[in-house]
Formats: C-alpha cells, sequence, structure tokens
C-alpha cells in the first residue's frame, strides 16, 4: 500500500509583512504512512499546513494530490480535494450532538436525517473504535475522543490527507496511546497522514518518514529508521553541537545551599483535597512528577494560593504565614507560571512591555503606577538577558512564538525577584532550543540562591534540573526520589507504584 | 425481552435538560397558584387569557430565541413591533384592506431583518450596537407615522379582532347555570403556529442545525464547512419577519396604536427565552421552553395581581427576582453537570451512568 505519492508540494514560498515564512519548501506524502513534520517553533510547520489547508493563501508553489494540481483557497477547497484536518483546538461544536458533528455542514439536503445520521455515525464510531455515542452531547466526551471524532469525521469525507496538527499535546499517556491506534488502523486503510507535533519520542513510536523545517526552509526528509534522535534534533537546532547532553550532567548540584524557605504542613486546597506536607530549601529544585491529573499541578497551585485553600499551615524563612490567595503568596515572594500560557499567563493583546510589567505593578498596586522610563528599561534588561526574540517592547505579545511569549512570562515574574519560583510545564509546546535555555536559567537561578520547582511531563528534563522528585499518583505523594535513586527507571517506577 | 439488554438512554442534552427544568418550573408554579389562589386559576379561561394577553410576546421571543442560538441579540423587537402596529392602524384607518395590512406588517418586519442580518452578518458590525439603532429608528418612525394614539376604525378588522374561538369543552359554569366557553383570540392561533414552525425549523432543518453550530463555536462552525454568515444573516431575517408577525397580533389583540406599544418587548422577550432555557452565550435553547418561558412570566404576573399587589411595580420586582433566580438554577445545574456531579434522576428516564 505504501508508495504511491498521494500529496506534492513543490516550491511553496509564503511571506508575511517582514517575514519570510516559507522559502521553496517541497514536501511529499504517500498514501499509507505517517509523515512527521518537524521543526522548533517558527521554522514554518504551521504555515505549511495551513497553506495545504486553504487558510492562508500561497505566494509561489504547486500543490497536487494524486498527480494533479489543485487551487485550494479556503478550507472548503481544501476538503473538496480530500485534505482534511485535525487541529489542536477542538474545531467541532460542543453543544451538538456527537452524530451531527461529524455530519454537520456536510450535505445539503433541507432537512436533517436524524435516524440515518445516527446510525451511520454509530456505525463509523465501531468501526474506528472510537469509545462515544452518536446521541451524545460533545462537551460531554473527553478532550481526545472529541479529537477522535473530528478524524472520524474527516475519514468518512474519504479524505486522502489527513493533517493531524498537534493532537496530542493535552492527552494523557492513554489517550494518545488511544489515539496512534486509530492512527495506525487509517494508515491501513491507505490515508497519508501528516503529524505535527513536539513530541519527539512519539515521532518516533508512530512515524515512517520525517520532513525537517527549518527557519522556513527545507532541510530535508528521511525515513525514521535513518535518522536517530540526536541527528533530528540537531537538524531541528541546525547545530551539530549536542546541546541537550551538554547539560544532561543532571541536576545534583542543585541541592539545598541552606536554610528551609516554604514550608507546609497538611496544605489542601479545593481541587487537591488530600492535605500534604513540603518543603523547599534555598537554592534548591525540586520537581513534582506523575502522570497527567495525578495532581502535581493542583499541588503546586495550592501553594500559590491559586485554587481555594481549605487547610494547612505554611512557613516561610522560619515565620508563619497565610498564603490565601496569589497577591499573598507574591507579596511573600514566591511566584507561580502556570500550566496555562494561552489562558492564564498571556495577555495576548498587550505589549511584550506590559505583559512583562504586570506582575510587579499588581504587587506595587495600581495606586503606585510604574513610569514609562522604568517600564522600558525593565522590559529591555530582560529581554536581553532572556534572550527574547521580539520587534520591540512594544510588539504586542500574541505575534511573539510560543518559546519567547513564555521568556516573556518568566521574565514577568523574575522581575518580582521572588525567592521561590514556581515553574509549572514551563517547556510545554515550544520549540528544543528554547525548553534548552530555560532548563539553564532553572540551574543558573538556583546557583544564586532562587528556590525552584519545576514541574514537566518530560521525565529527562525533570531529571536534568531537580535535586529531589516528588512522585505523586491519584492526588496522593506516593514517593520522594532523591541523589543517587533519581533514575528514570526508579521514578517510572514509583509512578507505576511497583516500588523498588 | 428478558433476554435482550436494555437500550441505555442518553444523559440529556443541555439544551433537553433547561427545557425540562423550564417545564417543571412553570407545572410547579402554577400548580401552587392552583393551590393556594384556586379561583381564576382553576379554570382554563386563565390559561386562554394568558395566552390572549401574550401572544404578540410569545412570537417576538421565538424570534430572540433564533438570534440567541445563533449567539446574537436582537433588541429592535419591540421597536419594530411599535412601528408595525402604528403604520398598519394608520393604513387600515386611512382606506386599506386587511390583506394589504398584513403584507405592510411582513414587510417592514422584512426590512428591519434584512438591514440588521446584512450589518451584522457581512459587515461585521456587532449584533447589540446595530439592533439598538434598530430600536432607535423604530421608535422614531412609529412617532412620525403618527403621534396621536389611534384605534382601528376598519370594520372588517374590527370583526377579525373580535373574533373569537370559542371551546366549550374547556369552560365554566357561572353561578347563574350559563355555560361559559373558553375563549381564544385568532393571535393566539397565529403564535402557537409560529411555535410549531420555528420548533420544526430549529430540529429538524439544516438551517436550524447550523444556527445552533453558530452559537457553540461560530469558528468550528466555519472549519465544518457552514456557511456562517449567510446563516447568521438569516437569523435576523427571520428575527426581523417574526417581529413583523409579532406587531400585527398584537394589533389584534389591542385594536389600537400608541407610540408606547410594545414598550419593553425586547426585554420582555429576552427574558421569556432565558427563562425558557436560552443561554445568552449561543447553542443552547428551545423554541418550547420559551412558549413556557412566556407563559412563567405571565403566571408570575397574575400571581402578584391576584394576591392583591396591584401597584405595576410589584410585577417587575418579582419578575426581576424569579429572573434571577432562573438563572442561578440553570448556571447551577450547568456547572455540576460539567463536572458529572448530576446524574438523571431515575423518574426521568432510569439509571444511567454519569
Amino acid at each position: 500500500m505504501q508508495n504511491d505519492v498521494v500529496l506534492t508540494m513543490r516550491g511553496i514560498c509564503k511571506s508575511f509583512p517582514g517575514v519570510r515564512a516559507l522559502h521553496n519548501v517541497d514536501f511529499t506524502l504517500r498514501s499509507g504512512e505517517v509523515h512527521a513534520l518537524m521543526g522548533e517553533n517558527g521554522a514554518g510547520k504551521s504555515t505549511l499546513i495551513k497553506v495545504l489547508t486553504g487558510v492562508y493563501g500561497k505566494d509561489a508553489g504547486q500543490i497536487a494530490i494524486e498527480g494533479k494540481e489543485v487551487a485550494i483557497r479556503s478550507p472548503q477547497d481544501a476538503q473538496a480535494s480530500g485534505i482534511s484536518t485535525v487541529y489542536q483546538e477542538i474545531t467541532l461544536c460542543p453543544n451538538l450532538t456527537v452524530a451531527e458533528n461529524m455530519f454537520i455542514g456536510r450535505d445539503k439536503s433541507a432537512l436533517v436525517p436524524w435516524k440515518e445520521m445516527e446510525r451511520k455515525a454509530g456505525e463509523l464510531l465501531r468501526s474506528l473504535d472510537i469509545p462515544a455515542r452518536p446521541k451524545q452531547q460533545l462537551s460531554s466526551c473527553s478532550l481526545a475522543v472529541q479529537q477522535m471524532i473530528a478524524i472520524a469525521r474527516a475519514v468518512d469525507q474519504h479524505c486522502k490527507v489527513l493533517v493531524l496538527d498537534e493532537p496530542t499535546s493535552s492527552l494523557d499517556d492513554n489517550e494518545v496511546a488511544m489515539l496512534f491506534k486509530l492512527m495506525r488502523d487509517l494508515k491501513s486503510r491507505g490515508v497519508g497522514i501528516v503529524f505535527v507535533t513536539h513530541f519527539l519520542g512519539q515521532v518516533y513510536e508512530i512515524s515512517d518518514r520525517i520532513t525537517v523545517l527549518r527557519n522556513g526552509e527545507l532541510v530535508g526528509e528521511y525515513k525514521v529508521e535513518e535518522l536517530p534522535q540526536l541527528d533530528l534534533v540537531s537538524k531541528m537546532m541546525g547545530k551539530e553541537l549536542d546541546d541537550l547532553s551538554a547539560i544532561s550532567v543532571s541536576g545534583k548540584e542543585t541541592g539545598a545551599k541552606g536554610e528551609t524557605v516554604y514550608e507546609a504542613k497538611g496544605l489542601s486546597s479545593a481541587a487537591c483535597p488530600n492535605p500534604f506536607d513540603f518543603h523547599i530549601a534555598k537554592g534548591e529544585v525540586n520537581g513534582f512528577t506523575g502522570l497527567l491529573g495525578s495532581g502535581r499541578s493542583e499541588s503546586v497551585r495550592a501553594i500559590f494560593g491559586a485554587d481555594r485553600v481549605t487547610g494547612g499551615s505554611v512557613t516561610m524563612n522560619g515565620q508563619s504565614v497565610k498564603v490565601q490567595k496569589p497577591i499573598d503568596a507574591m507579596r511573600k515572594g514566591i511566584a507561580y507560571l502556570s500550566e496555562d500560557r494561552k489562558d492564564d499567563g498571556i495577555i495576548a493583546d498587550l505589549s511584550v512591555r506590559e505583559n512583562i510589567i504586570l506582575a510587579l505593578q499588581v504587587m506595587k498596586g495600581f495606586g503606585k503606577p510604574i513610569s514609562q522610563a522604568d517600564a522600558e528599561a525593565f522590559a529591555d534588561e530582560y529581554i536581553k538577558a532572556l534572550e527574547i526574540k521580539t520587534a520591540s517592547t512594544d510588539t504586542p505579545i500574541k505575534s511573539l512564538s510560543g518559546g519567547n511569549q513564555q521568556k516573556v512570562i518568566l521574565a514577568r515574574w523574575l522581575l518580582t525577584h521572588p525567592q521561590y519560583l514556581i515553574l509549572d510545564e514551563p517547556t510545554r509546546g515550544i520549540d528544543v532550543g528554547t525548553k534548552t535555555e530555560i532548563q539553564r536559567l532553572v540551574l543558573k537561578l538556583s546557583s544564586e540562591g532562587m528556590s525552584v520547582t519545576f514541574i514537566s511531563s518530560e521525565i529527562e528534563e525533570m531529571l536534568r534540573t531537580c535535586s529531589r522528585l516528588i512522585v505523586m499518583r491519584d492526588r496522593h505523594i506516593v514517593g520522594e526520589l532523591t541523589g543517587d535513586a533519581l533514575t528514570q527507571d526508579n521514578v517510572m517506577r514509583t509512578i507505576a507504584g511497583g516500588g523498588n | 425481552m428478558a433476554g435482550k439488554t436494555i437500550k441505555r438512554r442518553e444523559p440529556l442534552t443541555d439544551t433537553q435538560l433547561l427545557l425540562t427544568i423550564t417545564i417543571c418550573i412553570f407545572a410547579v408554579m402554577y400548580a401552587a397558584a392552583m393551590a393556594i389562589w384556586g379561583g381564576g386559576f382553576l379554570r382554563w379561561q386563565q390559561v386562554f387569557d394568558m395566552l390572549n394577553n401574550n401572544a404578540s410576546l410569545i412570537i417576538v421571543a421565538c424570534s430572540l430565541t433564533i438570534v440567541m442560538i445563533g449567539g446574537g441579540i436582537d433588541i429592535s423587537v419591540g421597536g419594530v413591533t411599535s412601528l408595525v402596529v402604528m403604520s398598519c392602524v394608520v393604513h387600515l384607518n386611512g382606506g386599506g384592506s386587511i390583506p394589504t395590512s398584513i403584507l405592510m406588517a411582513l414587510a417592514i418586519g422584512l426590512c428591519f431583518g434584512l438591514v440588521h442580518g446584512y450589518l451584522i452578518a457581512y459587515l461585521e458590525i456587532q449584533p447589540f450596537i446595530i439592533t439598538l439603532a434598530g430600536m432607535f429608528f423604530a421608535r422614531g418612525m412609529t412617532t412620525i407615522v403618527s403621534l396621536e394614539p389611534q384605534n382601528v376604525a376598519h370594520e372588517g378588522f374590527q370583526a377579525l379582532m373580535n373574533r373569537k374561538i370559542e371551546i366549550p369543552f374547556l369552560g365554566y359554569t357561572a353561578k347563574n347555570g350559563n355555560l361559559i366557553p373558553a375563549r381564544m383570540e385568532l393571535g393566539v392561533v397565529v403564535a402557537l403556529a409560529i411555535v410549531a414552525l420555528v420548533y420544526i425549523m430549529l430540529r429538524f432543518t439544516r438551517l436550524g442545525r447550523n444556527i445552533y453550530a453558530l452559537g457553540g463555536n461560530s469558528q468550528s462552525a466555519l472549519m465544518l464547512g457552514i456557511n456562517v454568515r449567510r446563516t447568521r444573516f438569516i437569523s435576523y431575517v427571520l428575527s426581523g419577519l417574526l417581529a413583523g408577525i409579532g406587531g400585527y397580533v398584537f394589533m389584534m389583540h389591542t385594536g389600537a396604536g400608541n407610540a408606547s406599544n410594545a414598550a419593553g418587548a425586547e426585554m420582555n422577550a429576552i427574558a421569556s427565552s432565558i427563562i425558557g432555557g436560552t443561554l445568552l452565550t449561543g447553542g443552547v435553547g428551545n423554541v418550547i421552553g420559551t412558549f413556557f418561558g412566556v407563559m412563567t412570566l405571565a403566571t408570575i404576573k397574575s400571581i402578584v395581581t391576584t394576591s392583591g399587589l396591584r401597584e405595576p411595580w410589584w410585577q417587575s420586582i418579582t419578575t426581576g427576582a424569579m429572573l434571577c433566580f432562573f438563572i442561578l438554577l440553570q448556571s447551577v445545574v450547568l456547572s455540576r453537570r460539567g463536572k458529572g456531579g448530576l446524574k438523571r434522576p431515575a423518574w426521568l428516564g432510569g439509571k444511567i451512568k454519569g
């Protein structure tokens, strides 16, 4: 099955005012293959996808489906040509039923054939092994299932090319496995799948081929077995030096360097009902680990007072303090970079400068505005220190890449000069280069005496930075690993509950 | 039978859940009124009175329900109603005929709908602002058409107005032994027909489902291949048209035109839609619920009047308090549902896995 070319893109160019997003990019997809499209943020992956799916028009180049050139001017054109896309953000209607979401907008009859639609939907869901019922309201399905429903819709439209744009970024391991099973099923049906993701491991688990882009240009197309992970990373980053292993000496030097800074006993919150004890010393970097939903974020949110605190006592630097809401925590020198950058982090329409001074301004109170000159100086200082790539301090933050947005938020918190910094998934959805930079920054801050709690879904990252890992399972702390016990193996075992 | 697995019934959708709540609230409230105040509430005529007085509101509330499900708002409907009433009264008194007056009502409504729809759907201006402008415009036009209140003098129309449908078996026996049949105005027939038509449109036609999709998530609707602009356009055209019909039915009830006709009708219509389970955020709602929403408001008013609080402000205060209560109840129910805490009670269809 896997040989005939289904999609060819040749010499694709696309520019935005001031930016050359794509330059002469080729892309070839064969039927029945999963083809990973890789690149750092700003490499042009999303632009290429959007050109393919008709969201953007291309400046030059050709797109051909099964050898025939097609003109794609809108998402509808793309669908008509057999190209379907499932975006990271679900593009279905939450208020409609599963069956409706699979069929709405497709046939042109005036009346809705409910019975037939629900029967067809039921058959399709069964044949693809998707755990949803046709009459169920979409919003009652999990995110993963919603995504699979979107895929089922695409499959039923006889798509030849299925584009999955970061489908796994908000799924847990079980859900990813479910999705991969579906993807393999589609492969065997001869669908060509374009898979965009940040997770290297997943690329190697499911893909047949990899196309790498960098700075809007094609680096190359490779068979997955001919491109070891390290080579892939260096091609994406355009550097031969092994950045990742350079700091893989582990975070053993990030141990405690002084007295306890923060200590909580029996802390619990509305979102984190099981009381837990926690402490961190000056200059220490520790981490909460566990599967998605194990309560790691909820625990650190309780420390910051982000959810309603329901019990427990907190001492900082030996003094008993009350942390009921974020402003309390901020005044005590705790900073929290939240997991959800889009909703809890950036204020999309404000400038980089305004985003940076926000937390400091809140702490000072709005009665004492920070002068324009000071704000400018602060922004410049941190843009330099964190190497934030932005046109100016006035640029709206939404026009920055994900990694640079994250750095801005980080700058916002560093500006408050916290003694204790909590980073909840600071590296999610950002490019490998920035990930490394953020990990380095954590080590640097620690050496300067700041205490840091670091959470990441990627265990390697945590092993590299943390000197102590608190392992959670099902909303309970189930273990604490330090020193030589800090190995990936041990972490996995503790999470799984096997003990050692 | 015994060997077969019992077919599992789906949990209610948000729309169905809110509809159920509305109907229950209406039933409880009306039953309470019957138990406490008896008298008029025990007669069918009470229901028909509420229908007679609110036929126009039912129609206008239907138009609001359509645009609100589509994620929009139309606050011009009261103004359009009053303009239609005044124009038709003047037209009839000036020698016009009934068919031409009906055409006039439809045309006025349609004009407002077309302009609103075009500006909102194709030029993407906020519906609140546009329909606010439409409201002022229509109110202003009403006084231009006639500053003085006028009664319809047209004989054919008066006959139409006074024509009541009598339903003897729902009547009651007066003290003197005469059977007094229940009386229903023609406007009620129109209103009920429109509720049925709009229900069918929203539930069974592609247009209707596209309106729900639009209100659920307009970006998604676009990606799903729905012509979002046209759908939005049509929703406002329908709204305008229904406001025109609502105006005519209003005139069939009062038989007079007055610059302050249907004052606040848009707010009553919004309140009825919301009580009926239509969410202002769009995507959820049902026109049957809207009908019960109007009836619930009417019942509150009757209860307030019956219990001796005749001053008009008591009605407003009670309506405001009840509206607040409904919204709280809906949001509590919907938010509990989000956490999977709400299960359908056994009496509504058995055991459901949450």
